[in-house]
């Protein structure tokens, strides 16, 4: 049977093809919590016509240009399903359920039905797989996106008081988190014109040479920018570690806790808090 | 070349803002042109706003700390103003944490900073020549 033959016996077929393979979907279960069955039937009707066209031009290569569309349209259909929470066998499912059908079609009129049908089936898997593959990039891009946002949201600037900025740091610090931490401190340094900027690592959970390195950066960086730097939270293994490694913190001002910290910079700038006598 | 950094004098300070991207010859024209004023007006104390200042190389970031070193040894004190995060994170990248130069965040602040540094000077030196007065006195 030659690609044509296929492809007309797809077109003659499709609606008794639509519903059977509807049907093989039902069975294989229809995440009816994700996707109404109006939807499953409009993209399975879509995919018949696109394979209808493709496959007219010939099965055998993949590669080539007719298969584009089919390509273009299951990329689309498996990334917003992997956006939707659907597991890549459900994504699979949606094109091997399609064997069925068509495999009992082309045995009722093929006169080489071994032969067609380990066409066919190749062609599906192919088709499947290629469902899969993009449902896995469509999966990475998610991680990758979270990631970026991951690294956003980890390095909020706070203003304390007017003139202090303070910028809790939580989780482990590397070079490509350190620049982000430093680019903001620095912009908001500029933005709400501070003096004093305190970085708390009561939450980074160890110090290397790098990380030292990297915070040293931050505060010579700030310096030049005419704000001074007050490095707070350290605890006694981070101390004793920093000391281990030998790094020269310098004239860099380092207090045990952000509150310590919160009063030398209250001090630096001349403020003094009172409590009030009568409550 | 028409470019030229004006330098602005105010009582006892030179004021200089840096508008322009700074090349290699006129940073070179900046420090002449910034020490024959500074002792031309006798200037005590100097402020460089480097606001507008994008681009930094490691030549300019030495030329900077030159300035600044040269005017020291004329007895004015430099502040550096305005420095631009991308400019400080420059500068530390390229290993020039500037030294020994006081920096502050805008102008208003340098100059209220730098008018501290520069009358805590001229008390000592106030105190200083009242002590030799009073030794004067003594001898006559």
């Amino acid at each position: 049977m030659p690609a044509s033959a296929i492809a007309e016996l797809l077109q003659t077929h499709e609606n008794e093809l639509l519903q059977e393979w509807t049907i093989a979907q039902r069975a294989a279960g229809i995440r009816a919590d994700l996707i109404d069955e109006d939807t499953v039937i409009a993209n399975s009707r879509e995919l018949l016509k696109l394979l209808t066209v493709a496959a007219a031009a010939g099965i055998d290569d993949f590669e080539s240009v007719q298969w584009s569309p089919i390509k273009g349209m299951l990329e689309r259909l498996s990334r917003s399903q992997s956006r939707q929470g659907f597991t890549p066998s459900d994504t699979a499912t949606f094109i091997f359920s399609l064997k069925e059908p068509l495999f009992s079609r082309i045995q009722q009129y093929s006169d080489d039905a071994a032969k067609d049908i380990w066409q066919i089936n190749q062609l599906l898997d192919k088709l499947g797989l290629y469902t899969v593959e993009c449902f896995m990039t469509g999966r990475e891009a998610i991680i990758r996106e979270q990631q970026e946002s991951m690294l956003e949201l980890s390095t909020p600037v706070v203003e304390l008081w007017k003139g202090i900025l303070a910028i809790p740091l939580i989780g482990s610090l590397d070079s490509n988190r350190t620049q982000i931490v430093m680019e903001a401190l620095l912009e908001k340094i500029v933005q709400t014109e501070s003096d004093i900027a305190i970085i708390d690592i009561t939450g980074v959970p160890t110090v290397d040479t790098m990380v030292a390195q990297h915070l040293l950066k931050t505060v010579t960086a700030a310096k030049l920018m005419g704000a001074k730097c007050i490095i707070s939270g350290i605890r006694p293994q981070i101390a004793a570690t920093i000391v281990h490694l030998g790094v020269e913190l310098g004239d860099v001002i380092t207090k045990a806790s952000l509150a310590d910290a919160f009063q030398m910079a209250l001090k630096e700038l001349n403020v003094r808090l009172v409590t009030s006598a009568t409550r | 070349m028409a470019d030229k950094i004006p330098i602005l004098k105010m009582g006892n300070y030179l004021l200089l803002s840096i508008q322009v991207d700074m090349h290699d010859q006129l940073a070179l024209d900046l420090q002449e042109d910034l020490t024959n004023q500074i002792v031309k007006h006798r200037a005590k104390g100097v402020l460089i706003d480097i606001s507008s200042l994008e681009i930094v190389d490691s030549f300019i970031g030495r030329m900077l700390s030159h300035i600044a070193n040269i005017s020291r040894i004329l007895d004015a004190k430099v502040i550096v103003v305005g420095m631009q995060p991308a400019v400080a994170i420059t500068l530390v990248e390229l290993g020039l944490s500037l030294d020994g130069i006081a920096t502050a965040l805008n102008v208003e602040k340098g100059m209220a900073r730098l008018e501290k540094m520069v009358s805590d000077d001229q008390l000592l030196e106030f105190e200083r020549g009242e002590e030799r007065d009073i030794s004067a006195e003594a001898g006559d």
